[in-house]
């Protein structure tokens, strides 16, 4: 049996009064590529925002590989949605690739040589260490989301969330992404996608988890991921929004 | 006084360089503090806790009948801080959006002190006239004992800004990954907040409350358009708003009227204007300069590959053709060719044209370049 990486229990969180997540129980083991589904204000980034703690839930806990989040903030990485920054913030890709190091470095210290060239591997993984010294508001959708990945790698953490990796990017960029991710899960990590493209999640990903303000299922793909999921997840709705 | 009476003057006249020194730093610290207000897109923040200071000014007043400005921007600072912390308050327990939460502020806060101001001015004591200073500021009251209040607040400030460098870039950035790493943001955020507070009060008694919030902007808009760096833009926005404090010092001295503050803020609207029409990357100027050149080049990048089609079509690539089969073409013109004939890659014979080798090769590449020209 598979160790346990995340466990989320009895989640639960509201921006207002109606909850957007309820009552989640949720395990992933270690070493899965994971695709989160689920339509539109499902409450896919919302859950990855609880578990990092961005979001504070109403009720629920959460626990990285037995203990607490806070305790193991070091083990998990964060790929946030590419559209919640402002590009034109003036700094350039490696700054931002860079700032996957603060977390390690801590209160006050800057980064350094070492920092300056875990960064560069992390650009060049991506296929976008020409990029290194460009404005970031003048790249492209895809690159800046290279860039988001790339930060997220020189973290080296043992558990990646990232939201929506595929957003806005060519099939090019998309097999140059998916490939790092099996790489990385073949290196043992666990990784965790919020994910649109049904077509690809066989192709992609060996487990899944469906989403639609309820926990609909979990498991490996092979497994659960049929029509009857897919119905539950995005059809029922579907239909009662076309009712009202 | 004219503007170079001035300059010789404000070496040796005593007041004048208080007043020149304090505007100076002024500008040069709400100008740093400025960029971390604009690109946290809080253009408004400033505004609202320059209003929320004014019934701090009042209260002050009230309780000591004291007039000195140390007293009253006391007052100032604790009214302001607590309009910052009831505007955090409410976009963190009520979901109002941001600039809802400060308008509300700001306008409580500023109607309330007006209020306070008026009763004040009602009381039958002498003593009262010249609070309403700090509704437009008044750069003559200046004494050095301001000027060094406000050099230590900036030297703190710059002190505590190195220090927090790397945290406060972050955060301006990416709040939510800031806090995925394990920093504590509500901490950063209240110092960056708290030093915008203390530079925004310390301003009042120069610029005023009305004026208060351009002196935070304007350099720090100005700065933008010309650097892509943070540090660089952080420097330039202190400069700039250095810049304006004495630029805007100089004049109003010149004019014997011109009260300082709104010169101040002209000055360094000035820089916004100026920045925003000049800068070579992000100017409208360069901008539509840029615009104009690359659609030039593009049509004579067209032509030339309309002519490089027609030339593969022969073996000799400097096979003449006749002028008149370009006119079919819709790029062309007189002065695009001569303009390919300037640059070699075109020869002219009578009535027929050829291209070169190197207009050859520049043809057969136009498409194939690759874009990454960095480095
Ligand atoms: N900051 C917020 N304040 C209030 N409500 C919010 C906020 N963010 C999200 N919501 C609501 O919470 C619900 C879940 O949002 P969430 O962003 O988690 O959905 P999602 O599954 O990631 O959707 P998408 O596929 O569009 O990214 C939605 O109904 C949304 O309207
Ligand atoms: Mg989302």
């Amino acid at each position: 049996m598979k160790k346990i990486a995340v466990k989320v229990d009895d989640l639960t969180v509201a921006y207002n009064y109606k909850p957007v997540l309820w009552d989640i129980d949720l395990e992933i083991p270690e070493g899965v590529l994971m695709a989160i589904v689920g339509p539109n204000g499902a409450g896919k980034s919302t859950l990855i925002k609880a578990i990092l703690g961005i979001l504070k839930p109403i009720a629920g806990s959460v626990s990285i590989y037995g203990k607490s989040y806070e305790k193991q903030r070091q083990l998990v990485a964060y790929v946030p949605q590419k559209g919640s920054v402002d590009w034109d913030f003036p700094t350039t890709a490696l700054d931002v690739v860079k700032m996957g190091t603060y977390g390690s470095l801590g209160w006050i210290k800057r980064p350094g040589q070492k920092e300056k060239k875990a960064a560069l591997e992390a650009l060049e993984k991506v296929g976008m260490l020409a990029f290194k010294n460009r404005q970031i508001s003048q790249l492209s959708g895809g690159q800046q989301q290279r860039i988001f990945l790339a930060r997220a790698l020189v973290q080296n953490a043992s558990i990646y969330f990232m939201d929506e990796p595929f957003q806005g990017v060519d099939a090019t960029t998309e097999i140059a992404i998916i490939n790092i991710l099996k790489e990385l899960r073949k290196a043992g990590k666990t990784v965790i996608v919020v994910h649109h493209d049904l077509q690809t999640v066989p192709e992609y990903f060996d487990w899944v988890t469906f989403l639609n303000v309820k926990k609909i299922a979990t498991g490996p793909v092979k497994d659960i991921f049929n029509d009857d999921n897919l119905t539950k997840t995005y059809g029922i709705n579907y239909k009662v929004s076309i009712q009202e | 006084m004219d503007i170079q009476e001035y300059f010789s003057l404000v070496f040796s006249d005593y007041t004048l360089r208080t007043i020149t020194l304090g505007t100076a730093i002024l500008g040069a610290v709400t100008g740093m503090l400025g960029s971390f207000a604009v690109l946290r897109k809080q253009s408004l923040l400033g505004d609202a806790i320059s209003h929320a200071a004014l019934p701090g000014i009042a209260i002050a007043f009230l309780i000591t009948g004291a007039k000195d400005s140390n007293t009253l921007l006391f007052g100032a600072l604790i009214s302001g801080l607590i309009g910052t912390f009831w505007i955090r308050g409410i976009i963190t327990k009520t979901h109002l959006k941001s600039d809802t939460a400060l308008g509300l502020i700001l306008s409580l806060f500023f109607g309330f002190g007006m209020l306070l101001l008026t009763f004040i001015q009602k009381q039958p004591n002498a003593n009262q006239a010249g609070l309403d200073k700090y509704l437009f500021g008044q750069a003559a009251t200046l004494v050095v004992s301001d000027v060094w209040m406000m050099a230590i607040v900036t030297g703190l400030c710059l002190l505590v800004m190195l220090t927090f460098w790397k945290e406060f870039k972050i955060l301006l950035f990416d709040a939510d990954y800031t806090k995925t790493l394990g920093f504590n943001t509500k901490f950063i955020d209240i110092l960056i907040t708290s030093f915008i507070v203390l530079a925004i009060v310390l301003g009042l008694q120069t610029v005023g409350v009305v004026l208060m919030s351009a002196m935070l902007l304007a350099p720090a808009a100005a700065a933008r358009q010309w650097t892509n760096s943070l540090s660089v833009m952080v420097f330039l926005a202190a400069i700039f708003g250095a810049f304006s404090g004495v630029l805007g010092t100089a004049i109003s001295a010149s004019q014997n009227n011109l009260s300082t503050g709104p010169v101040i803020v002209l000055v360094a609207s000035v820089f916004v204007v100026f920045s925003f029409i000049f800068s070579p990357s992000r100017g409208l100027l360069f901008k539509q300069l840029r615009f104009i050149k690359n659609r030039r080049d593009l049509q004579l990048h067209k032509t030339l590959a309309f002519m490089h089609q027609i030339a593969a079509t022969h073996e000799d690539i400097s096979h003449p053709h006749a002028i008149k089969l370009l006119n079919s073409f819709q790029g062309y013109t007189k002065s695009t060719l001569q303009k390919l004939v300037d640059k070699d890659y075109v020869q002219l014979q009578g009535n027929m044209w050829s291209l070169t080798k190197i207009g050859f090769e520049t043809a057969a590449n136009l498409y194939t370049k690759q874009t990454t020209e960095d480095e």
